[in-house]
């Protein structure tokens, strides 16, 4: 097996053993980026020279014994919305085309100080806005499982990047389904951590009381070790919660028994395709068989968490891009009359449509005689929403769902029609609205050979039962498929 | 449609936005927007009389901390993200007169 074929986990293990260097390691990986990101146009920026100095820095830090953890030496790719100093941060904007970030996230610098070897930066919707990365200025990323689809987003090229086999694992961030339904798209694994777990400082902020930083791979393992390391308490981010229970890998148990898993009956609705629902369903029964008490519920008021959660996303949106003014970084327009018209005209030439129509909606919500009717009324429906998630998880342990209404649909399909495209987001965006953690895993795929995602939900802080059910459910075995042993990529 | 959005309204958004909308993108604005706030009306079938707003997932209040510089000196870098730079400082038109 080639060695783009083993998890972060072996990797770091075979690394350690001596088996394979760094520098051999992320050059693998680095010639399967040169290979098939032509297909996936996974990756904005690649610095092969960096990667392969940091590789062998990073070896000697292993060699010398002062790194000695499970990613030590290990690949990774970072979403493009992530800072990394002195490599280009875009967001997936012409705004930022030629920015430098001035300092690292600290999610990238936990992983830089257990070794982890950056080779570049995600492709993904501009700003983060968008399900299928088509809205980024460097072009759509297209799905390794069948080229002619999208890959999800915003964070599909991270996505994309793990199925391809072009890296072990990467950072996604998400706002209202970010990580999860690119996954589910692309046949991965990603998690979106509890609010406040990971730190949002670095991260190019979206919807900032939604954002969290979490991590993509080919299974669950990787993505509790990932999570390991990148949950910390910062200073310097203020929404940032002190946690003691952060040892994620320790929920890696085949063990469900007595485990309470509810389904919620308005998840399964018409809008649901029914070869989803299949898989969805047979899944629970994997976990049933394997002694979780499984039953259904209902969980109420789902269908108002997609107008809530657009109204308070596009609100924080119009706030947070406001700072985009050409002036400090950023693009700047050519000609001008005044510093008014250099603002104006600059961010209408550095924004492309869909994040243009958030911050007009935004600016909407939150201007003076509409406040109350739709930013206050969100908020308020914000507060309902947390409250049956409250009264769910007195009973039960995790909840389970489907990641997205369908499968990866064609490229070119859903950017012309916005609400179909935001509907798209039912099952994941009420997870950010709570401040939830939430798993996606890879459990079928349709009849076109593409990839089905299953969603576990948990309360705050339990992560752990999430990566348990998720971890017994993938120890089943029938679902680990790579596009690349399917062929449909080579 | 529900909601009827007027060429004042628009501009007025772009104002408040500011983003200077082509003909065409204002047209597109009005629709989008009409489509999303009819959407979003949905909100006004629960009744939300007696509950309180929430603005964050967790109870958050202010974090302070003693104001240390710790990360030394990056003006340099700062800078070189600039669009125009002059004398070691960022060109912006001018403000006042």
């Amino acid at each position: 097996m080639s060695l783009t074929g083993f998890t972060a986990l072996e990797l770091g293990k075979k690394i350690k053993v001596r088996e394979v260097s760094v520098k051999e390691t992320a050059a693998a990986f680095l010639a399967a980026i040169r290979n098939r990101d032509q297909t996936t146009n996974s990756f904005i920026t690649v610095d092969e020279e960096q990667v392969l100095k940091r590789a062998e820095l990073v070896q000697t830090q292993i060699d010398n014994g002062s790194l000695c953890g499970p990613l030590a030496g290990v690949p990774m790719a970072v979403k493009d919305n992530i800072c990394t100093k002195g490599i280009k941060t875009t967001c997936g904007s012409k705004m930022l085309d030629q920015f430098l970030p001035t300092y690292t996230a600290e999610a990238v610098r936990n992983l830089e100080c257990a070794g982890a070897v950056l080779l570049g930066k995600t492709n993904m919707d501009e700003f983060a806005m968008g399900s299928t990365t088509e809205a980024s200025y460097y072009g759509a990323a297209r799905n390794p499982w069948n080229e002619r689809h999208v890959t999800g987003g915003s964070s599909g090229g991270s996505c994309a990047a793990v199925a391809a086999e072009e890296c072990p694992f990467s950072l996604g961030s998400d706002t209202g389904g970010s990580i999860r339904q690119p996954s589910s798209f692309c046949g991965v694994t990603g998690i979106k951590p509890t609010y406040g777990t990971v730190s949002r400082y670095g991260l190019i902020a979206y919807g900032s009381s939604l954002d969290q930083i979490g991590p993509i791979a080919k299974n669950v393992s990787d993505c509790a070790a990932v999570l390991e390391v990148i949950s910390s308490w910062d200073q310097k981010d203020s929404t940032s919660i002190q946690r003691r229970d952060l040892d994620f890998t320790s929920a890696l148990l085949d063990d469900v028994a007595g485990m309470k898993i509810g389904i919620p009956r308005d998840y399964f609705d018409d809008g649901l395709d029914a070869e989803v629902r299949a898989a969805v369903l047979e899944a629970a029964d994997i976990l049933k068989e394997r002694g979780a008490q499984v039953e259904w519920f209902d969980l109420g008021l789902v269908k108002y968490a997609v107008p809530a959660y657009y109204v308070i996303a596009c609100a924080e949106a119009s706030s947070n891009l406001a700072r985009f003014d050409g002036v400090k970084y950023g693009y700047r327009t050519g000609e001008y009359e005044g510093l008014h018209h250099m603002y104006k005209k600059s961010r209408s030439e550095g924004f492309g449509l869909e994040v243009k129509r958030r911050i007009m909606l935004g600016s909407f919500v939150l201007s003076s005689g509409y406040y109350d009717a739709y930013y206050l009324k969100a908020l308020k429906t914000r507060t309902l929403l947390k409250q049956e998630f409250d009264k769910a998880f007195a009973i039960y342990d995790v909840i389970l769902g489907p990641t997205a209404p369908s499968t990866a649909p064609a490229l070119g399909s859903s950017l012309e029609d916005p609400m179909k495209m935001y509907l798209g987001d039912i099952y994941t965006v009420s997870v950010n609205l709570a401040g939830l953690p939430g798993i996606s895993v890879p459990c079928g795929t349709d009849s076109k050979g593409l990839p089905i995602g299953m969603q576990l939900i948990g309360d705050c802080f339990q992560e752990k039962k999430i990566i348990r059910a998720a971890y017994a459910f993938e120890q089943s075995g029938t679902y680990r498929r790579s596009p690349l042993a399917c062929g449909a990529i080579e | 449609m529900a909601n009827m959005i007027s060429d004042e309204t628009i501009a007025y958004v772009g104002i408040l936005a500011k983003l200077e909308l082509s003909g065409e993108e204002k047209e597109r604005a009005k629709k989008d927007m009409e489509e999303m706030l009819d959407y979003m009306d949905q909100l006004n079938e629960l009744d939300t009389s007696d509950t309180e707003p929430m603005s964050h997932a967790f109870f958050m209040q202010n974090v302070f901390r003693k104001d240390v510089v710790t990360n030394g000196d990056g003006s340099k870098d700062t800078l070189a993200n600039a669009p125009e730079k002059k004398d070691g400082g960022i060109k912006a038109p001018k403000t006042i007169g």
